[in-house]
């Protein structure tokens, strides 16, 4: 199952290599990882995408916390959450199939930041399930490059 | 005050009431060596690194008290290593300071620079690279606290020359300042009271004690709990000295070389009761077949030792003595004299036993000689190996902070360093190092330290000509293919080795030797190495297999 796994931490050098270290030590690969500065800049929040078997992701998260430098772990699956992603794709595009992948952004809550001859590029702010809708829908074109922030998650 | 970086640390050091640092000097650890000069502190020097970090952590667990050692950069802070992570598997409270290059040069591969924050980040509870000198006082501070609260564990402090050089208003901080860090001392109630029913509905409770009785100190409250409540105590490697193994309750150690009856015990038992120990694998052998019966009470100062291995019933998070306090106070006994007759029975059968016919020294024997000779008032360091297990299994611990060992790193050279600094700690101690010629010879070079310093450690060397443990499980696993672990009369003299050292040799080949030997180790006021030669292929048992369940032991009843 895959887990999304919020933590705060004192903004401090070392930290983010403190808490990956707990994952990469069991062999746990990481889907995604995103940082920054809270409303307090001397806490910053770390969350962690990680798939995983429970038992060894509940020692991880007793792990975290006893990590001097760590506030909170709070792992958002057990608990109502909205997430969402930034992801920027470059479509390669050419004549024929311009209007085809501008009409599928269009119809996608995504939107076209660039458009040019021979590419264009993408971006998208959502969850899970709307970015997994247009990745298939623009599977059938060329997608160049494509970059993504990692997902962020707020507790409601 | 205004001080310079070097200063502030020593000043530092003081405030903590650090009696002593073990340590090695480098380029640039100059200036606190310059500042040690006018022995503030009291500096003592180890002939390795890693001498010096397990003299400290033997100084912490004789005491109680933080263990300070420093070391300089790169090889220097390396050589830390692997005293740093023994101290971090036992729960050791010590401080590591290690020298650094000037900050400006740090990642630039300078000469003698290792990046030991990052090396020891899996081994320390928490490290610092001092990058301030206006940030060195609240980080020692801090350091000494982390260290010895809560679980203790080892703190590393990085300091770059050029902080030590620099200058700084010196405050010492009254308080640590950490948020996030507040461990639990008390125990939850609630918990408390669910546990006190399961203990007195209970039909064979057993008390299964680690570590953490003697971190905490709750040594007179278990007394106390077992005593009243008529409930019998195994102990971890770790927890030996935290009962009294010469009381009728006692049933000494668990595991895989613990008694014949502490296994069936704990296989057997309707409510164990879990106290500052962690079930480790050496412990509960296969993990599907451990205490099928049991409910489980796990009294732990770490949430993440709750349930890590086994399924834990009654979790009760925090500090032992408290809640073994309230216990006392609050349980009602469970009536266990059924119980207790059938762990007699098991005793009966299966006592811890050795055949001691040939004319051959038995290292059990040994070990023997040496409780009868200390009335069990000595402090006993061990290597790793048989020796270890022989020294847990044939000395009687009746002491918290007697027993000196690296149980969960399994460190060989442990032994003799861990001893300087128990002797240090306790001058007025005897003190053995039980060792194999194996471990001995891996930090051997301690002699030095221990004979300049005036140092009366007894090294008991039970000599087998072999590294025995491994090739116990040759012999047991491996159709007796003794690879690389036999020296044929590849051992060094012992005796000569002491001598040139300038300590007392004393080579012992007779049974009827053993004792005066002994003896004699005792009354000499310098550092001696008892050179035991004993029989060769010996055996380590009772013995539980590897991955085998707990109970399933070899050659252990009658």
């Amino acid at each position: 199952m895959k887990h999304i796994i919020s933590v705060l931490v004192e903004n401090k050098f070392g930290v983010l290599a403190r808490v990956s270290g707990l994952f990469s030590a069991r062999g746990f690969n990481i889907s995604s990882l995103a940082v920054g500065e809270t409303e307090d800049p001397a806490i910053s929040r770390m969350t962690i995408i990680v798939k995983g078997d429970d038992k060894i992701l509940e020692q991880v998260k007793k792990q975290l916390n006893k990590l001097i430098d760590v506030i909170i772990v709070k792992d958002y699956i057990e608990k109502e959450h909205i997430d969402r992603e930034l992801i920027l794709f470059k479509v390669n595009i050419n004549k024929q199939n311009r209007d085809k992948v501008i009409k599928i952004v269009e119809e996608s809550p995504a939107h076209a930041l660039k458009i040019r001859t021979d590419s264009i590029i993408v971006e998208i702010v959502e969850g899970q399930d709307e970015i997994d809708k247009l990745l298939n829908a623009l599977k059938r074109f060329e997608i160049k490059e494509m970059v993504r922030t990692g997902r962020i998650a707020m507790e409601l | 005050m205004r001080l310079k970086g070097a200063n502030i640390l020593v000043e530092s050091l003081k405030k903590e009431g650090v009696e002593i640092i073990f340590g090695y000097p480098g380029g640039v650890l100059l200036p606190i060596f310059d500042v040690l000069y006018r022995k503030p502190i009291r500096f003592m020097l180890t002939r390795h690194e890693q001498g010096a970090a397990h003299a400290a952590d033997g100084y912490a667990r004789a005491t109680g008290k933080v263990g300070v050692c420093l070391a300089t950069s790169g090889p220097g802070a390396t050589n830390l290593v692997t005293g740093i992570a023994t101290a971090y598997m036992d729960s050791v409270p010590m401080v590591a300071i290690t020298g650094q290059v000037k900050t400006n040069l740090i990642g630039s591969d300078a000469f003698q620079e290792a990046d030991i924050t990052g090396i020891t980040r899996p081994i320390t509870k928490h490290n610092y690279l001092v990058k301030d000198v206006n940030e060195l006082a609240g980080i020692v501070k801090e350091a000494f606290h982390i260290a010895n609260s809560g679980r203790p564990g080892p703190v590393l402090i990085d300091l770059p020359v050029d902080v030590t050089l620099a200058e700084a208003e010196f405050d010492y901080p009254i308080h640590p300042d950490i948020r996030s860090y507040k461990p639990t001392y008390e125990g939850h109630l609630g918990q408390i009271k669910k546990a006190a029913k399961a203990i007195k509905d209970s039909h064979k409770p057993l008390i299964y004690a680690g570590g953490g009785i003697i971190i905490s100190g709750a040594e007179k409250e278990l007394f106390k709990f077992a005593k009243k409540y008529r409930i019998p105590v195994t102990t971890t490697l770790l927890g030996l000295g935290g009962f009294p193994e010469t009381d009728p309750l006692s049933l000494k150690m668990l595991g895989m070389h613990g008694t014949v009856y502490a296994n069936h015990a704990i296989m057997e038992s309707d409510l164990i009761i879990a106290i500052g120990s962690r079930f480790d694998d050496r412990v509960t052998g296969k993990l599907d077949e451990f205490s099928p019966h049991a409910k489980i009470i796990h009294i732990d100062i770490d949430p993440s030792s709750i349930s890590k291995n086994v399924y834990v019933d009654i979790p009760i998070v925090g500090d032992a003595k408290n809640i073994m306090k309230k216990l006392n106070e609050i349980v009602k006994g469970p009536d266990t004299s059924k119980w207790l007759a059938q762990i007699d029975e098991w005793k009966r059968k299966g006592p811890l036993r050795y055949d001691d016919n040939s004319g051959i020294i038995k290292p059990q024997y040994v070990v023997e000689q040496i409780y009868e000779a200390t009335k069990g008032d000595a402090i006993i360091a061990t290597e790793v190996g048989q020796n270890q297990m022989w020294a847990a299994q044939f000395y009687k611990y009746t002491k918290p902070r007697s027993f000196l060992s690296s149980g969960g790193l399994g460190t060989m050279g442990y032994g003799l360093p861990a001893a300087i600094g128990a002797q240090v700690a306790k001058p007025e101690k005897i003190v053995f190092d039980i060792a194999g010629d194996g471990s001995i010879q891996m930090n051997i070079q301690e002699l030095a330290t221990a004979v300049t310093n005036r140092l009366p450690i007894n090294i008991a060397v039970l000599n087998n000509s072999c590294l025995g443990m491994v090739r116990q499980w040759q012999e047991l696993f491996y159709g007796k293919r003794y690879s690389h672990t036999c020296f044929n009369k590849m051992c060094p003299d012992f005796v000569k080795i002491a001598q040139a050292y300038g300590a007392v040799g004393i080579r012992v080949t007779k049974k009827e030797e053993v004792r005066p030997a002994i003896k004699k180790a005792i009354a000499t006021k310098n550092t001696v190495i008892l050179d035991f030669i004993v029989e060769n292929e010996e055996n380590v048992f009772p013995m539980v297999p590897a991955g085998e369940a707990i109970n399933r032991m070899i050659g252990g009843m009658a």
